[in-house]
């Protein structure tokens, strides 16, 4: 037998609804299980990415510096690097803060937003800092692919997967094309 | 008599005298891709998405006239790229969030970049700053979709004569501007049943509490493509204007 | 009587002085801003009331032009060029220099209203740079001891008018003259000629000078002013070559003159006025016209009334006005109008809008100027070096002019010569000139390169000194911008590509967007964060500009980057990064603002760029 695609899969700044709709491919995974194998991800829990991996998917955005560690990671050791998602392709939903200076937006959220107790804000060293605008991930590393949606349905997950497989240049037909 | 005749990409076309590219390929049901021409109004000319190449020089499709024995090229590898590059260009010069768009599944920026396969915005975005207008009570303004394709200018002006929206600014600073004192949509005449309000091809302009009548993955261009749905709606407008 | 009374009086009479003529509203928002120093919201309301227009409709011109302003400038505003050439004579230390000494900020204003100061585009005095505006007048030369002056003056409150004369002495440097130059015209000179010959002789003078276009794209004078003549084909109630009865027609002179590095306009209409009306007035006898105007660049604000001396001189000799030299019928009149600093409104169709008082968009083409321009009647633009040769083709005849020249380019061009050479200014050469005896002429050494046509042209390397210039080698404007061996080939591409960022009118997407990306590219690749796909990135996006875009702007607007990046590909490969991609926004940078309120600068609050 051929050697297996290793995969690895990361969310940055999404929803893991990404995630969720790869699962959606439904009993299609049996058929990818012969033919691929998960690295780092959160499906199998491993934290770091082996020496290489065929096929990074990255959800969501880059929003904080751990997101730009993770995703340098995933290009490292990545040969091919998928951006899933409204999130990882233009920065999604979180992006709704790009307008608004960081500072007013922890402002809001740590000090004086309403119901804030103990107004302060974070501090610790064990936490992420926040860029000051979320980017999608194509401004921080070279991207390969990207598949849209939010989240792209299993379909489109699917036939990238198969296309790449079966060693083909994935392409995804028109009608599978969707932002929303 | 022979009625005059152009090519587009080696399909015969007629045409009558006075009209463009457009028009004649609409009427012969070849879909050129637009953005800021629709038949009801003068043609504008600036998203340069209907690009065609008229005897080897690119040429808008919606501005320029239809001659005997052009050749023009249409669906061309080379062409759609260009288009999708426009496409592109427009993603990352407003703030689209199509998940969040009330607009998404009906949008025909949104649809004509699925026609034309695009499945990233590729260049970096700008997040410009722009002003959101909720004022009015029934009239949304989101500036961030804002394509500048001025069919609400041209609406407000030509069908209901009251001249609401203009375009300012300049270059990549240009901005959809509102004609009250105040700046504000609530302070000029516009109503929701104006012309100026159903013409936006994309979601800056929206009637209020009208949202997510009809559930994402069943709209518009979920279920047909802009091309078909674009020559079903504008053929018989423009048959309408030129017999 | 308060404020906002006074303020509606003014306005009122300003108004009432353009005749209440919507088409004079840039001049009026002109005339506006220089009673209250910016156009304010009320302002723009307030003449909106007047003329009994759209407030949008004030508000979109306010924001198109760059001379205008929403927000009070200073007692003294002043606007340093931003030129390639201006740079090179030490612009931007001059004006760090004079902020210190006027303790401002460049896009500020002073607390106390006193002074403000920015930066502009080009101001055609490339020849006598560092240059820049001080309240819209020229001000050439402004050398460190200048600008200590200036500062003192600024601060003691000492009226413009009360400075110097010399601050504002404006040279002509005409180094070079021949046939055109050598040959001036005596006021009235081309017209006796003109109706003492019937119109077909006349126009026959004009077609057999095979005179084209001097202000870069070439059209043959002589058709274009044939097809005004004729009139459009729509309108066509004539038997052809008969002029279409009861048609008004529009005869335009050009002296927007925007395009960096050019001013051999400018000093035409310094220096030989009178023959550029003139040939405006050949040209309105020829094909028909009762109105002309001359679209002066609002940065020549200075030649604004000599112009207007020598109209009203020339209204007082009958060669303009009603029965011109007493031939019944030939009436004509010039109208000056200013710009606003905004280079689009070179472009022909777009100067007509600007004309017609709205934003200055580039129409959609056909119909041309030629049959639908001003008010959508036929109109002639011609640039102001084709007027002045006109005249003197009117007086000489059309063989003398093309006598010299080339087979496709018959006659004389003026270059306006700047940057690195011993002498700058303006010199006449018949076409075919090759580069290299322009160079040795002006005073050139250790040539880098030579910008040909400005930033819209080419950029020609050392290699290439035996073109010529003619259109059947390289098309100009007449600039002409040499380079030295110290100058940077990509700081001077950045510089250009910033220009027409700044100028794209943003009508149409490629240009808008194409202009403002292809910027923020060369910026990152120039200051050291480009990576492999980069260029491959730069070359696409320029081709792709040149090719979708609606006017010559957009068209034109990637040629810096092009035309360097095909000349010296390893200039830009040296300055790209080994790895594959780097970001194209500072990631450290990014995390400032969350640094500075968490208080961390830990190794982990930091991140490298690649
Ligand atoms: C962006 C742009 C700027 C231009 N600026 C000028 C200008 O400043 N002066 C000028 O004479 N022509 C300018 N032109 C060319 C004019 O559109 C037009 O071709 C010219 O005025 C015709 O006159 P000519 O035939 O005498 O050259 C410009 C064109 C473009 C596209
Ligand atoms: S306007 Fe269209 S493209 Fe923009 S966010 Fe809405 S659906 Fe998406
Ligand atoms: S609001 Fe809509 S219709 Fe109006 S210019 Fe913008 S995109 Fe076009
Ligand atoms: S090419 Fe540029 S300047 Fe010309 S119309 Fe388009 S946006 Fe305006
Ligand atoms: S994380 Fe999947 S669409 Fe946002
Ligand atoms: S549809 Fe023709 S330019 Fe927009």
């Amino acid at each position: 037998m051929a050697e297996k695609l290793t995969i690895a899969t990361t969310s940055l700044a999404g929803c893991f609804g990404c995630h969720m709709s790869f699962l959606d491919i439904d009993e299609r995974i049996l058929a990818l299980a012969e033919v691929a194998r998960f690295d780092r991800s959160p499906l199998t829990d491993i934290k770091h990415c082996r020496d290489r991996v065929d096929l990074g998917l990255v959800e969501g955005g880059v929003c904080n510096a751990e997101n730009v560690h993770t995703l340098r990671e995933f290009r490292r050791h990545c040969r091919i690097l998928v951006a899933v998602g409204a999130c990882a392709i233009n920065g999604g939903l979180p992006t709704l803060r790009n307008p608004i200076a960081l500072e007013e937006c922890l402002q809001e959220a740590y000090r004086d937003g309403i119901g804030v107790e103990n107004p302060q804000i974070p501090d610790d060293v064990e936490l992420p800092l926040l860029l000051d605008k979320v980017h999608p991930i194509h401004e921080v590393v070279r991207v390969d692919y990207s598949l849209p949606g939010c989240p792209p349905s299993a379909d489109v997950i699917w036939a990238f997967l198969s296309d790449l497989a079966a060693g083909g240049e994935p392409s995804l037909p028109r009608e599978l094309i969707h932002y929303d | 008599m022979t009625r005059p005749t152009f090519q587009i990409d080696g399909k015969p076309v007629t045409f009558t005298e006075g009209q463009t590219i457009m028009e004649a390929a609409t009427a012969a049901g070849v879909y050129i891709p637009h953005l800021c021409h629709n038949p009801e109004f003068e043609p504008h000319g600036s998203c340069k998405l209907c690009t065609v190449k008229v005897n080897g020089r690119n040429c808008s499709a919606c501005t320029f006239p239809a001659a005997d024995g052009q050749e023009v090229l249409n669906d061309t590898a080379e062409l759609n790229e260009l288009r999708r590059t426009i496409t592109q260009m427009l993603f990352v010069e407003g703030n689209h969030l199509c998940p969040s768009c009330e607009k998404s599944g009906n949008c025909q920026l949104q649809a004509a970049a699925y026609f034309l396969g695009m499945t990233d915005a590729h260049f970096p975005f700008f997040y410009p700053r722009r002003e959101l207008d909720a004022s009015h009570p029934d009239i949304l303004l989101d500036r961030d979709r804002c394509i500048f394709c001025a069919l609400c200018v041209r609406a407000s002006r030509d069908v209901d004569g009251k001249n609401v929206f203009a375009i300012g600014g300049r270059g990549i600073d240009s901005r959809l501007i509102v004609n009250s004192p105040s700046g504000r949509l609530a302070d000029t005449p516009i109503a929701a049943t104006d012309k100026a309000t159903r013409v936006c091809p994309v979601g800056a302009i929206l009637i209020k509490r009208h949202g997510f009548e009809v559930p994402i993955g069943e709209r518009v261009y979920d279920r047909h493509t802009i091309a078909e749905e674009s020559l079903e709606r504008e053929e018989p407008i423009v048959e309408a204007r030129h017999g | 009587m308060d404020r906002h009374e006074y303020e509606h009086r003014i306005i009122n009479r300003i108004v009432e002085n353009h005749g209440r003529d919507t088409r004079q509203l840039l001049s009026i928002l002109r005339e506006v801003q220089r009673e209250f120093r910016h156009v304010s919201p009320e302002a723009q309301q307030k003449v909106a009331q007047s003329l009994g227009v759209c407030i949008t409709q004030v508000s979109a011109v306010v924001g198109f032009y760059s001379f205008l302003s929403t927000v009070p400038l200073g007692k003294f505003d002043i606007r340093i060029s931003d030129s390639i050439t201006d740079h090179m004579l030490g612009s931007r230390e001059v004006a760090a220099g004079l902020c210190r000494k006027l303790g401002i900020q460049p896009g500020e204003s002073r607390q106390d209203g006193r002074v403000s100061l920015s930066f502009t585009s080009c101001t055609g005095l490339c020849d006598q740079g560092p240059a820049g505006l001080i309240n819209g007048y020229a001000i050439p030369r402004l050398t460190e001891d200048r600008t200590d002056e200036i500062a003192r003056l600024i601060n003691d409150d000492i009226p413009l008018g009360e400075w110097p004369e010399e601050f504002f002495a404006i040279k002509e440097n005409i180094r070079l003259a021949d046939r055109l130059l050598g040959n001036p015209v005596r006021p009235g000179e081309a017209l006796e000629r003109t109706v003492a010959l019937d119109r077909e002789t006349m126009f026959g003078e004009i077609e057999t000078s095979q005179l084209r276009g001097r202000g870069g794209a070439g059209f043959n004078t002589a058709w274009k002013w044939r097809f005004c003549y004729e009139g459009p084909e729509t309108a066509a109630v004539c038997p052809p070559g008969q002029p279409a009865a009861g048609i008004e027609r529009y005869v335009v002179c050009n002296a927007d003159e925007g395009e960096p590095g050019t001013f051999k306009d400018r000093v035409l209409l310094q220096s030989c006025a009178d023959q550029v009306f003139e040939g405006m007035t050949v040209c309105a006898y020829l094909v028909g016209a009762k109105q002309g105007f001359l679209y002066l660049r609002g940065e020549y604000l200075y030649l604004h009334d000599q112009l207007e001396a020598v109209l009203a001189t020339r209204r007082r000799r009958g060669l303009l006005g009603k029965t011109i030299l007493g031939s019944e019928g030939f009436d004509f009149d010039i109208e000056i109008r200013l710009g606003a600093g905004a280079y689009i409104c070179g472009e022909e169709s777009a100067l007509i809008e600007s004309l017609e008082g709205n934003r200055g968009v580039p129409r959609n083409r056909p119909p041309y100027p030629v049959t639908h321009g001003y008010l959508g009647k036929p109109t002639v633009v011609n640039n102001v070096e084709t007027f002045f040769a006109a005249a003197a083709i009117a007086v000489h005849g059309g063989e003398w002019f093309a006598e010299v020249g080339t087979e496709k380019s018959k006659g004389t061009k003026l270059l306006s010569i700047c940057g690195d050479c011993a002498r700058p200014g303006i010199y006449e050469y018949p076409f075919g000139v090759t580069i290299r005896q322009v160079l040795e002429d002006c005073g050139a050494a250790d040539v880098l390169g030579v910008q040909i046509g400005g930033p819209s042209g080419t950029f020609l390397s050392d290699k290439e000194c035996d073109r010529k210039l003619a259109y059947e080698d390289l098309a100009t404007g007449g600039s002409f911008i040499v380079f030295d061996r110290t100058r940077d080939v990509i700081g001077i591409a950045r510089n250009f590509t910033h220009f027409f960022a700044h100028e794209s009118c943003g009508f149409c997407t490629p240009c808008r967007v194409g202009t403002a990306l292809l910027k923020n590219l060369l910026d990152k690749i120039a200051e050291g964060h480009g990576a492999t796909g980069d260029l491959a990135e730069l070359s696409r996006l320029g081709r792709f500009v040149r090719s979708a875009s609606h006017c010559g702007l957009g068209q034109t607007a990637a040629n810096p980057i092009l035309s360097t990046l095909e000349r010296y590909p390893e200039i830009y490969q040296a300055r790209l990064k080994t790895i594959d991609f780097e970001p194209g926004f500072d990631l450290d940078g990014a995390l400032a603002t969350a640094r500075r309120l968490s208080g961390r600068d830990d190794a982990d609050a930091h991140l490298s760029q690649s």
